[in-house]
């Protein structure tokens, strides 16, 4: 693939100025790892704005549960008439929520759009290994999100059977009307995002292991590059088992098989399943579904790091440690998955392992914590807006990743298990921290995308508010499911014992709103800045990364002339010379990578 | 309360309105400098605003278990004393070192805030203080490791003796019962096969260990005795969790799943707690300004319930079972006036 790639990115860079791509071929079935980026993440932002939006009217269901609002009636249609929500749209909308936000925004958005215009650029390739397989796994993506939302078009509803679609829920459309044809919609969404993501994870491996430019040792990657690197192959291992598992199921729903069903009577008539179980699904769903965290977090971890060694100007603390870190990582997160079955009925033996593995996973995730903090110790911040995001994500990461601790532990998780505990604790620590790792890529590479610079003051508005906003909904929320309080309830009214609950969930709901809100500024930013922003400098947050030798204009080929060559590690930054006298590089401050080694200097990278 | 909450939101809608008109004029491009990359001052504004963070993160967690920790749950059975202290043992240590990194890092991001001048410290590597932060969660992960297993096996690994009360537990959408084994001290088989009129729960009626089983709506359960529950449903997931007695388990159909606690306060003596007296006087005061609710439910009583907690359908929201803990006389009581199986099945 590589010998293939390589000279056809060569007679790109010949043939420059000689044709002219067309509206099409440039914007829409383009082939340039730099636009499906940004299709990726535009794309990713409009699901995201699907997502949130439906958690907005969850959150105003949970706060006044027995009041009406017109929203519902203009949103929902008939499952919202005379402003009443609907009790199984509630399902269908923390179905969807969960979807998107994991798979659509978190996976595709974050990973897709980052690996995408990342990769290429900072390990000095012209392209991707296969740009052809690229663009598919993008157009791929885009049907998913087509045929997930059109599901809420569908009469009985979208998928309701929450985002785990555990059968039988999810198998019989006697159980619940979203299982019909929306279940079927969800299905098919899940297979081709599968698809996607397998092509590009693949795509993602070959190019980093082979494309390569002289010099670029794999100790001398740039810490995202290594984070996407093992997220797409986590993946590559993980991804294969959802689709197994969907297909079992849709075996299930339309041939009459029994992998997941056995033993089931309902509306009145015994159904012919038998000798399925339904704990088999849950053990491949989670195969998948908890490596898909870590699919989700390391990329926003690995953004981290590039942000905040720059704008530091400090060298990432513990370069090896971190690399160690997310392999070990990405080992043990498929071998976890049992932690989100404890109380499922499967062995009770079982459950001691996964107690076992889960709380280990904290060692590394605690090193690359504390080396987050010690890259901060005596640098020279510069605070910009995705300097604050990451700090922030560092932060919801420490915070989300303790109750992670109760969770894990087998027998705590006993009177928490499902309910807003959890709820609470993973929005942090993979929600609110990925979202950051975002919102810090975005902000980082706006200008390597669009050529533009971001407002800086609308991105602090827009980072403030954010994080007031997402403590002020998580944290108290760790106590109403402290309290009992289960998940995916329509309301709580049904027992009085929660009456005393409902103002916290008010509070929380206020959170919501104003955090949501707060997002528009980004939304503003986002739009106006890609027309209207500042030009950007070519490296205009000095760093060291390669992606920042490339001229501000895009061209395919990435390089006008010769491939750089790398000479040094990506964390040259505040190195001083031999005497101590000034840095390596008199009067600045950092020494990008294509630079070779000064006289007398010597390489920090073993 | 609702009052904080209203100045609350009121004060965040007008920081809100107060930071948009403020935007809007900071976003006109009319500084000299607007190459929008952080300046001296931003680097000032925005670190001393870290400080300000850390006074909120802080005062919102404070206010979290002033006055939000009270709805933890209370205890009512064997294990949940074993339960909750490992629970408080790790909170105390997650908040210890939440309460001590977080500061950390705010306060580096606000002490190194960049300054014009300032030289960053190159430094790339330290193995000790790496091996230091490996090994101490190492240690402390370990200890927390062992204590949790030998509560769960413990928790996990019922015994049935001679005293054991077993009970099943049936779920379907929307409701549970309870199926007694009487005096045999044995269920009669049973399987959603056999789901036919008034025979709900599928018990074989040629089993004659059913005949004399006891099929009820509410969960009687003697205080002090050790209960072992078999979980059956017949169509979905559902999720048995009593939170009281610190126990979930799953309901899983085409398999039996199980369960063990022991109660230990009756409903009686939990209700006349200081913490249920005072928790239901402020419920039914609620209840009491509640317009939605008619005269006859403003007073609540509390009882222990079980509730499903694994999505299930439509009314998974009020899929509840009362639970009634009581002497064992009371319950031997109770149970003497249920109808067996056995006579609910010879009146048809």
């Amino acid at each position: 693939m590589s010998v293939a790639a390589q000279p056809l990115a060569n007679d790109h860079a010949h043939e420059e100025g000689h044709h002219e791509p067309t509206f099409i071929e440039k914007y829409i079935f383009s082939t340039d790892h730099k636009m499906i980026a940004k299709q990726y993440l535009i794309s990713g932002l409009i699901m995201g704005f699907i997502g949130i939006a439906m958690s907005m009217l969850m959150r105003l269901q949970l706060a006044w549960p027995n009041e009406t609002f017109w929203i519902y009636e203009v949103l929902l249609g008939r499952f919202g008439e005379d402003g009443v929500m609907d009790p199984s749209i509630y399902l269908a909308l923390s179905t969807i929520h969960g979807t998107i936000m994991v798979f659509y925004v978190l996976t595709a958005g974050l990973s897709g759009t980052f690996s995408n215009l990342l990769i290429p650029l900072q390990i000095g390739a012209r392209d991707m290994a296969s740009g052809f397989m690229n663009m598919i796994s993008y157009w791929l993506f885009f049907i998913s999100c087509v045929v997930i939302v059109s599901s809420f078009f569908v009469e009985a509803g979208p998928a309701s059977a929450g985002w785990t679609v555990y059968p039988p829920l999810s198998a019989l459309p006697q159980a619940i009307g979203g299982s019909g044809l929306g279940m079927t919609l969800w299905l098919v969404a899940i297979t081709i995002f599968v698809a996607s993501s397998l092509l590009g994870s693949l795509n993602y491996i070959v190019t980093v292991l082979n494309l390569r430019t002289q010099g670029m040792t794999m100790t001398r990657l740039p810490l995202t590059i290594w984070a996407f690197f093992v997220t797409a192959i986590i993946g590559v291992v993980s991804f294969p088992v959802l689709l197994a598992a969907g297909l079992l199921l849709l075996m299930d729903r339309s041939f009459g098989t029994s992998f997941f069903l056995s033993d089931i009577y309902i509306q009145g008539e015994v159904l012919s399943y038998q000798g399925g179980s339904p704990v088999l699904y849950e053990h491949l769903f989670w195969f998948l579904g908890h490596p898909e965290v870590y699919i989700v977090l390391l990329p926003a971890l690995g953004i981290a790091s590039e942000v905040i060694a720059t704008n530091s100007r400090k060298p990432i603390f513990g370069y090896r440690a971190m690399i160690a870190s997310i392999l070990a990582i990405a080992f043990l997160s498929t071998v976890v998955w049992g932690h989100h079955m404890f109380v499922s009925g499967m062995n009770p033996f079982l459950g001691s392992v996964f107690t076992f593995t889960t709380l280990l996973i904290a060692i590394p995730s605690g090193v690359k914590a504390f080396n987050f903090i010690t890259t901060l110790w005596k640098g020279n911040l510069q605070l910009n807006p995705a300097m604050l995001f990451a700090i922030g994500l560092v932060s919801t990461f420490i915070t989300g990743g303790l109750t992670g601790i109760i969770l894990g532990d087998s027998t705590l998780d006993i009177n928490v298990h499902d309910t807003y505990f959890v709820i609470a604790h993973f929005h942090l620590v993979m929600g609110i921290s990925a979202l950051y790792g975002l919102f810090a890529g975005v902000y980082h590479w706006f200008p390597k995308m669009f050529g533009r610079m971001m407002n800086k003051n609308l991105g602090y508005v827009h980072f403030w508010i954010t994080a007031v906003g997402a403590y002020g909904i998580f944290f108290p929320m760790h106590f109403i499911g402290m309290a009992g309080l289960p998940r995916r309830y329509y309301k709580f009214t049904e027992f009085p014992y929660f009456d005393d609950l409902a103002d916290t969930n008010i509070l929380i709901s206020v959170f919501a709103f104003v955090t949501a809100g707060a997002q528009l500024f980004f939304v503003y930013n986002f739009i106006h800045s890609i027309f209207y922003g500042k030009k950007a400098e070519q490296n205009p947050w000095k760093s060291n990364t390669l992606e920042w030798t490339t001229p501000v204009k895009h061209i395919h080929g990435n390089w006008p002339g010769e491939i750089p060559q790398v000479h040094r590690w990506s964390y040259d930054y505040s190195k001083l010379n031999k005497e101590e006298t000034d840095y390596v590089i008199p009067g600045q401050d950092f020494v990008p990578q294509n630079v070779p080694l000064q006289e007398h200097e010597e390489e920090m990278d073993d | 309360m609702i009052a904080l909450l209203i100045i609350i939101v009121a004060a965040l809608l007008g920081i809100t309105i107060w930071q948009i008109s403020k935007i809007f004029k900071l976003s006109q491009p009319i500084e000299s400098d607007d190459s929008q990359i952080a300046t001296n001052k931003d680097n000032e504004k925005q670190g001393k605003l870290f400080l300000v963070f850390i006074v909120f993160l802080y005062g919102l967690m404070f206010y979290s278990f002033w006055s939000l920790s009270k709805f933890y749950v209370p205890a009512a059975s064997d294990h949940a004393e074993d339960y909750d202290q490992l629970f408080f043992i790790s909170i105390g240590l997650i908040m210890f070192v939440q309460v001590i990194i977080q500061f950390i890092l705010y306060w580096f991001a606000y002490k190194y805030r960049g300054q014009k001048g300032r030289k960053a410290l190159f430094y790339a590597d330290n193995d000790k203080l790496e091996f230091v932060w490996t090994i101490i969660p190492v240690i402390t992960l370990s200890a927390l490791i062992i204590y949790g297993l030998f509560s769960w096996s413990e928790i996990m690994n019922v015994e049935e003796t001679d005293d054991t009360l077993v009970v099943e537990i049936y779920a379907y959408q929307f409701a549970w019962r309870a199926r007694y084994s009487g005096e045999d001290r044995t269920l009669g088989e049973a399987n959603v096969r056999f789901i036919e009129g008034i025979n709900q729960l599928g018990v074989s009626e040629t089993d004659p260990y059913a005949k004399d089983d006891i099929i009820t709506t509410e969960l009687h359960l003697p205080v002090n005795r050790p209960v072992l529950f078999k979980f059956r449903s017949q169509d979905v997931l559902h999720s048995a969790y009593f939170p009281f007695f610190r126990s979930q388990m799953n309901v899983v159909p085409g398999m039996t799943t199980q369960f063990g606690f022991t109660p230990s306060i009756t409903s009686k003596e939990i209700r006349n707690s200081d913490y249920m007296v005072d928790k239901v006087r402020n419920i039914n005061e609620i209840r009491e300004n509640n317009d939605n609710l008619g005269p006859d439910e403003k007073n609540y009583e509390f009882e222990y319930y079980l509730l499903c907690n694994k999505i299930c359908g439509v009314s998974h929201y009020n899929m509840q079972m009362k639970i009634v803990v009581e002497t064992e006389e009371e319950y031997q009581k109770w149970i003497s006036e249920q109808q067996t199986f056995g006579e609910l099945t010879a009146k048809n």
